[in-house]
């Protein structure tokens, strides 16, 4: 059975204000950031920290939109879930998501997020004009740009892992931080 | 040639653009899954628009929140409008944003670098 007070727990010590797991469809996406956005005015967050957290929330969840694998799972049914879940302590609020990956998908993703955490406020900024004028729009959403877009946005170094399941599939997590200190 | 008109929706800009007078307005939120279904109608109907276009063409974008799959598809929006400003009609870019909104004014200074059309920050209060 599984143990919803201990689910519970974590979520409190986490200071989890809403989490998800399953499929990701459009339809869920515009109602969690209408909960988000409702959330955050109950709150009398800051105009300015209420977009930068909302910009941030859609870009995360629409790469799991666009970008969550298709993997078997251990009866060899397509599987297409993933898990979100958005923190807030004092100032700070955090984004969690996590989504299977193949694991011939790894490099690529993991080579983009490494070039992202290797450039300065200006170097982004930059890079970011490249990918946008240059860069050849993806039929899956920005082509490239929604973690560049992060970067920019928080200030921060995108926070990633990657949990090899079995050699065909891992789980692919990021943690994204959001103040409206930087 | 009709003019052009959608309206808004949670994830989508209502946009109006009254040919007669050659202004297009954009506001609201762009944060669509496929930004690219949402945007196309727009890049054709100002393609149409180019062959006779006024002499001043003003653009009103005032967005609250946009996604970096219409950030793209806003590009293309601009890349016209570049070549309708090559052509001989006035274009003015007026990028709206609100006052303690850093993101949205740098978004349009990243514009203003990458298209040759004027552009002014027009800075609004909430």
């Amino acid at each position: 059975m599984v143990e919803v007070f201990e689910i519970y727990e974590k979520m409190e010590r986490n200071n989890i204000l809403l989490s998800f797991k399953g499929e990701v469809t459009s339809d869920l996406l515009t109602s969690i950031l209408q909960i988000m956005e409702n959330k955050m005015v109950d709150l009398q967050e800051e105009p300015k920290m209420k977009k930068k957290v909302y910009n941030v929330l859609v870009e995360c969840l629409q790469n799991l939109y666009h970008h969550m694998d298709e993997v078997p799972d251990a009866r060899e049914q397509k599987l297409k879930s993933a898990i979100f879940m958005i923190g807030k302590l004092e100032s700070l609020y955090t984004i969690f998501t996590g989504n299977y990956i193949l694991n011939e998908n790894i490099a690529g993703l993991k080579g983009r997020l490494d070039k992202v955490n290797s450039l300065n406020k200006e170097e982004l900024k930059h890079y970011y004009k490249e990918v946008l004028n240059n860069g050849e729009m993806s039929l899956k959403g920005g082509g490239g740009l929604g973690m560049i877009d992060i970067a920019r946005k928080t200030g921060e170094k995108i926070d990633y892992n990657f949990l090899e399941i079995n050699d065909k599939i891992s789980f692919f997590t990021l943690n994204i931080k959001v103040t409206t200190q930087n | 040639m009709d003019n052009y008109k959608i309206e808004g929706s949670p994830k989508t800009p209502s946009i109006t653009f009254d040919l007669g007078s050659g202004v297009l307005e954009i506001k609201g939120r762009s944060i669509p899954e496929n930004s690219i279904e949402f945007y196309k109608p727009l890049v054709d109907a100002l393609d149409k628009y180019s062959s006779s276009s006024k002499p001043a063409t003003t653009v009103n974008v005032q967005l609250e929140y946009f996604n970096t799959s219409s950030s793209k598809c806003i590009l293309d929006v601009f890349k016209k409008l570049e070549s309708i400003h090559k052509g001989g009609s006035a274009v003015t870019i007026n990028w709206h944003y609100e006052e303690d909104d850093e993101d949205m004014l740098e978004a349009g200074e990243d514009y203003q670098a990458i298209i040759n059309v004027p552009f002014k920050m027009v800075m609004v209060n909430e």
